[in-house]
């Protein structure tokens, strides 16, 4: 590793440690938006791992968070939380391989809308599942406080940068590089095209599993409505896209605004929210394409220029 | 010995017959141009070889191996390599990292310093060394075609398919181009090459597979084939042949 990579896994570290300590100092409404931010930053940071290169925009997160609060809520009584979040992420894993290899031949927004579907589907057949069953869902009651989910949360942050960083050096990060620039490039020089865009739509299937899988206790009472809420995938791609792709620290600079921002919004205008989400994601396309990466970018080309 | 042969190649699209009942060889070290008049057939035949198209019927034949079926990384792995018609950069990223994306999944599979070294040679050898850092779009149209060509050397190709690589050149930048691909071929390699330019045809290729409207019309020694009446009239119609 050279020094930049040191320093920058060093930093990574520290914020970590200090964002570890928040729950000592308070456990009421800061601790709630930090697990908002946690949450958000797993969930945008690995969207971005796979959605950023390639340009494939997924709306599938809610199926994934979904499938996740499910495996909790199916088997919170016979095992613990510690166990069944790594189970969620295999399950998201595999279920993320099968979409990708069905999907991932198709090309931009046939993706999208196939994403979106499929989240919808999957919520159908729960809902139908469920009410054959005679449940229209599952009390989640645990004893795991809001500051634990909050620390397994702040782990699976720190997992996915990580794992993002290690992807980011490796043959499968400039893999997925070339692939996102020219897919008839990629084929040529040797890349297994299929293969490589299926392991990585792995990476956000299995972080979102995990996510809906810790934090379905803090929900209490799961129901598909619930679980598969549509608008947390559309939440994540703002989040993602506010803050830029191009980085792995991107989506975070996304995420901290946003989630004050949806906060401020929910509180106020509650009867208005999804109208003022709207307007955020049109603001942000249009005013901040690059997201705020692509902002710092060309303000530093700016200041550059005016010093020469 | 041959290194690679297509035998009874045929690409349909619908009702339109592209390549029909292609047939011919290349030995090693050997520089075989296939020429025609636009539409013939010949970007589609080497589409074919380098397996962006799946032929509709016939043999590829490389080193006694079937490639007709197999998906294009596979081929590439084998250690064919190419340029496009078109040519195609990877506008994301620096010059050096164009090169080594050729190196890392495909014949040759480098990482770390061996992969820098190797992308460092290739430059080099395409005469791009002073601008690896260099952004594509900061380059000049023949640059882009240079480092297309450094990423097909530097997987260290047995067969390199060329594909109008040497269009839209000026004529210095045309003699540096032949050069180039003269010393390829030195080294070892067998090049394919589809090709409008006649000076290029003429001291390059050792052979020539000349095409018109899918068929294969004449095949043979260079100077021969471009002397023929059937290639002029390909080439100029009926009436100058």
């Amino acid at each position: 590793m050279t020094s930049k990579e040191w320093r920058q896994l060093t930093l990574l570290l520290v914020a970590v440690a200090l964002m570890a300590l928040i729950p000592l100092g308070d456990d009421g409404y800061w601790l709630s938006i930090c697990i908002s931010i946690v949450m958000f930053t797993a969930l945008a940071t690995s969207w971005s791992i796979f959605s950023g290169p390639t340009h494939y925009i997924s709306l599938a997160s809610a199926a994934f968070f979904g499938i996740g609060s499910y495996v909790t809520a199916l088997g919170f009584e016979s095992l613990s939380l510690w166990v069944l979040v790594p189970i969620a992420g295999v399950m998201g894993a595999l279920i993320a391989a099968l979409i990708g290899l069905a999907t991932l031949r198709l090309s931009g927004v046939y993706f999208v809308i196939f994403t979106l579907g499929l989240a919808e589907l999957i919520r159908q057949i729960t809902t139908w599942v469920q009410n054959a069953s005679g449940q229209k869902g599952f009390y989640v009651l645990t004893d795991v406080t809001e500051s634990q989910l909050y620390w397994a949360l702040l782990g699976l942050c720190l997992f996915v940068f990580l794992l993002g960083g290690l992807i980011e050096r490796s043959r499968l990060g400039f893999a997925v590089r070339i692939i996102g620039d020219d897919e008839a490039v990629a084929r040529h020089v040797g890349i297994n095209t299929a293969l490589t865009k299926v392991i990585l739509f792995m990476v956000p299937g299995a972080v979102a599993a995990m996510v809906g899988a810790i934090l379905a206790p803090r929900y209490v009472y799961i129901e598909p409505s619930l679980a598969f809420a549509p608008i947390l995938s559309f939440q994540v791609v703002i989040m993602a896209l506010l803050g830029g792709t191009g980085r792995l620290w991107g989506p975070l600079v996304g995420v901290v605004p946003f989630t004050f921002l949806w906060e401020f919004l929910s509180s106020t205008f509650p009867n208005q929210t999804t109208l003022l989400l709207g307007v955020a994601f049109l603001v942000i396309v249009f005013v901040l394409p690059q997201g705020f990466i692509g902002l710092f970018a060309s303000i530093k080309r700016r200041m550059n220029g005016g010093r020469a | 010995m041959s290194e690679l042969s297509v035998s009874g190649l045929t690409k349909r699209f619908g009702g339109l017959v592209a390549v029909n009942d292609l047939s011919f060889s290349v030995n090693q070290h050997e520089i075989l141009g296939l020429i025609g008049p636009n539409g013939s057939g010949k970007s589609t035949t080497l589409n074919m070889i380098s397996g962006s198209l799946k032929p509709t019927e016939g043999i590829v034949n490389f080193r006694n191996r079937e490639l007709q079926d197999l998906p294009a990384h596979k081929i590439s792995r084998l250690g064919v390599s190419r340029t496009f018609q078109l040519v195609r950069t990877l506008p994301s990223m620096s010059v050096v990292e164009n090169v080594m994306a050729g190196a890392v999944f495909g014949h040759k599979r480098l990482w770390g310093k061996r992969l820098q070294q190797a992308a460092s040679e290739a430059l080099e050898r395409v005469g791009m060394a002073d601008k690896r850092g260099a952004a594509i779009s900061q380059l000049t149209y023949i640059d882009t075609k240079r480092v297309e060509l450094a990423r097909a050397m530097v997987s260290d190709p047995r067969v390199l398919l060329l594909d109008e690589w040497l269009a839209g050149l000026n004529p210095s930048e045309l003699e540096i181009g032949i050069d180039l691909i003269h010393s390829l071929r030195e080294q070892g390699v067998t090049v394919v090459l589809v090709e409008h330019v006649m000076d290029a045809i003429r001291s390059l290729c050792d052979r020539c597979v000349v095409m018109a409207s899918g068929q294969m019309i004449i095949e043979g020694n260079t100077h021969d084939v471009l002397q023929h009446p059937e290639v002029i009239k390909a080439y100029l119609g009926d009436d100058d042949a």
